[in-house]
């Protein structure tokens, strides 16, 4: 519960994720079966205009190298929309990352490629400083535990089906001494079932990290981001319930006002 | 109205793309340059930074920051964003103490422990007092922040809307034509995009009246001439 007098204002975090290939926002299932949904900038607009405080893209594009024209979008976005943008996906290298920031995006999402080369982390945050490097996590509870040591979950990739090794909260520690400035964390068995967030995932996350960690992966109602909020986190993401229109950005603030600070913007949705 | 011209000072370092493109969103012609002569032509100023303090100090050190004074000395307004709002004040207590422009009375120091630092978010600033740049704000409005430090010992009838992270700090202060914001207006949504729109305007009323030879700007050379 929030004390009376609050060390800060800073609110907790709303945020659309949008998946993106080839300039066009794309729904699918594990990336395969893709349709179109529209124009990214469009949909990054009426969530700006809704109230969402940040927008993640995702791009899942498959290409092996990145022509300057398939940033075209980021462009097109960063000309009008003008809230935190955070860009996931295809960044390997420092030259990667330059791109992207010059094209418009606020925030770098690190995922495979930190996992394949950690010291990446490091050369993002030394030249471009850690507030926009963000190290994202997918990880899936690990079912071998011994009775008694409680849940542990592995870090892995491609979308699940490619195990690391990592432990996800060690991992995070990790990435976060080599200069991750944020934690975007997914629970790989949560993720598309609606059927809430990975609440102990996010609890021994939060108290560890020192950085802002985004919870991510099964938001299917709104008692389910208030209950991610509880447990530390300091923003929520959530895909489906947005795209799919089951509730606006201003409905979901609405509903966790008052109980978590919140960015409420007077004339929201024009 | 006429687009504004506004020039972005670049002192070469952060990705300052952003800010560009929320002034030309607005309708105005930006031209970006770390240029003496541009910089003293310049009717609207706006210097920004992110990163350290201590890299775009030494790049404004001498001709550019004498240009920058002469521009505001002439009508020029100047509003600094972030880094460049920390370098107009006296001093910055990052990785030892810089001096800093001295165009604001105040020292940049630290924010306290107890909260999450660096300072990322959307924070609530209060309105503390009219400004042309504080138009339509609210005691509502919330802006989107990413530093560190923060100023403190900043004359209280110069700051303009106040913020909580650790300690109270001024996150709009504004002094004669001189102005500047601690946190991001080009990424603070609809109310980031009304206080640069106000700068602009404001910018623009004050070059017409310094073309037009009308003296009696509120704090305009005065302020600068009391200046440090």
């Amino acid at each position: 519960m929030r004390a009376t007098i609050e060390p800060t204002g800073l609110t907790r975090r709303i945020i659309p994720c949008l998946d993106v290939a080839a300039g066009r926002v794309v729904k699918g299932v594990q990336f395969k079966n893709l349709t179109d949904q529209g124009d990214p900038t469009e949909a990054a607009a009426r969530y700006a205009a809704e109230g969402a405080d940040e927008i993640v893209f995702l791009d899942i594009t498959a290409a092996p190298e990145r022509r300057d024209t398939d940033l075209d979008w980021v462009r097109r976005t960063a000309e009008q929309v003008f809230i935190p943008l955070s860009v996931g996906g295809g960044v390997r290298s420092v030259e990667d990352g330059r791109k992207l920031l010059l094209a418009g995006a606020d925030k770098l999402g690190i995922n495979t490629a930190a996992v394949a080369e950690p010291e990446l982390l490091t050369r993002l945050a030394e030249r471009f400083g850690s507030q926009c490097v963000v190290l994202s996590v997918d990880a899936k509870r690990r079912d071998d535990a011994a009775a008694g040591t409680g849940p542990s979950w592995e870090v892995v990739t491609h979308g699940g089906r490619t195990p690391t090794g990592l432990d996800a909260l060690e991992w995070i520690e990790e990435g976060i001494e080599r200069g991750a400035g944020e934690i975007l964390l997914t629970s790989i068995d949560s993720d598309g079932t609606k059927e809430g967030y990975d609440l102990e995932l996010l609890r021994r996350a939060s108290a560890l990290s020192p950085v802002p960690v985004i919870a991510s992966g099964g938001a299917g109602t709104l008692e389910h981001l208030a209950d991610a909020l509880e447990t530390g986190a300091a923003a929520v993401l959530a895909a489906s319930i947005f795209h799919q229109e089951t509730y606006s950005v201003g409905a979901v603030k609405e509903y966790l006002d008052h109980r978590y600070p919140m960015r409420i913007q007077t004339g929201a949705s024009r | 109205m006429t687009a504004t011209e506004a020039t972005v000072i670049d002192a070469g370092v952060g990705n300052i793309g952003n800010l560009v493109r929320a002034l030309r969103h607005l309708g105005a012609e930006v031209e970006i340059t770390c240029d003496p002569a541009t910089i003293r032509a310049s009717r609207c100023l706006v210097l920004p930074g992110v990163g350290a303090f201590r890299p775009p100090r030494e790049v404004l050190r001498g001709a550019p920051e004498e240009a920058m004074r002469s521009a505001v000395d002439a009508g020029a307004t100047l509003l600094g964003i972030c880094i460049g709002y920390q370098l107009l004040f006296d001093s910055s207590e990052e990785f030892g103490t810089t001096d800093g422009l001295g165009l604001l009375g105040g020292r940049v120091t630290e924010l306290p422990g107890g909260v999450p630092l660096p300072h990322i978010g959307w924070n609530r600033v209060f309105a503390v007092r009219d400004h042309p740049l504080m138009t339509g704000a609210t005691n509502d409005d919330h802006y989107y922040f990413v530093h560190s430090f923060a100023p403190e010992d900043v004359p209280e009838e110069w700051v303009l809307g106040r913020c909580r992270h650790g300690r109270s700090f001024p996150a709009i202060t504004g002094r004669g034509r001189i102005a500047g914001t601690q946190f991001h207006p080009e990424k603070s949504g609809a109310a980031g995009l009304r206080l640069l729109s106000n700068y602009l305007a404001w910018a623009g009323d004050l070059a017409a009246e310094a073309d037009g030879g009308a003296s009696g700007v509120d704090g305009g050379n005065s302020a600068i001439a009391a200046g440090h």
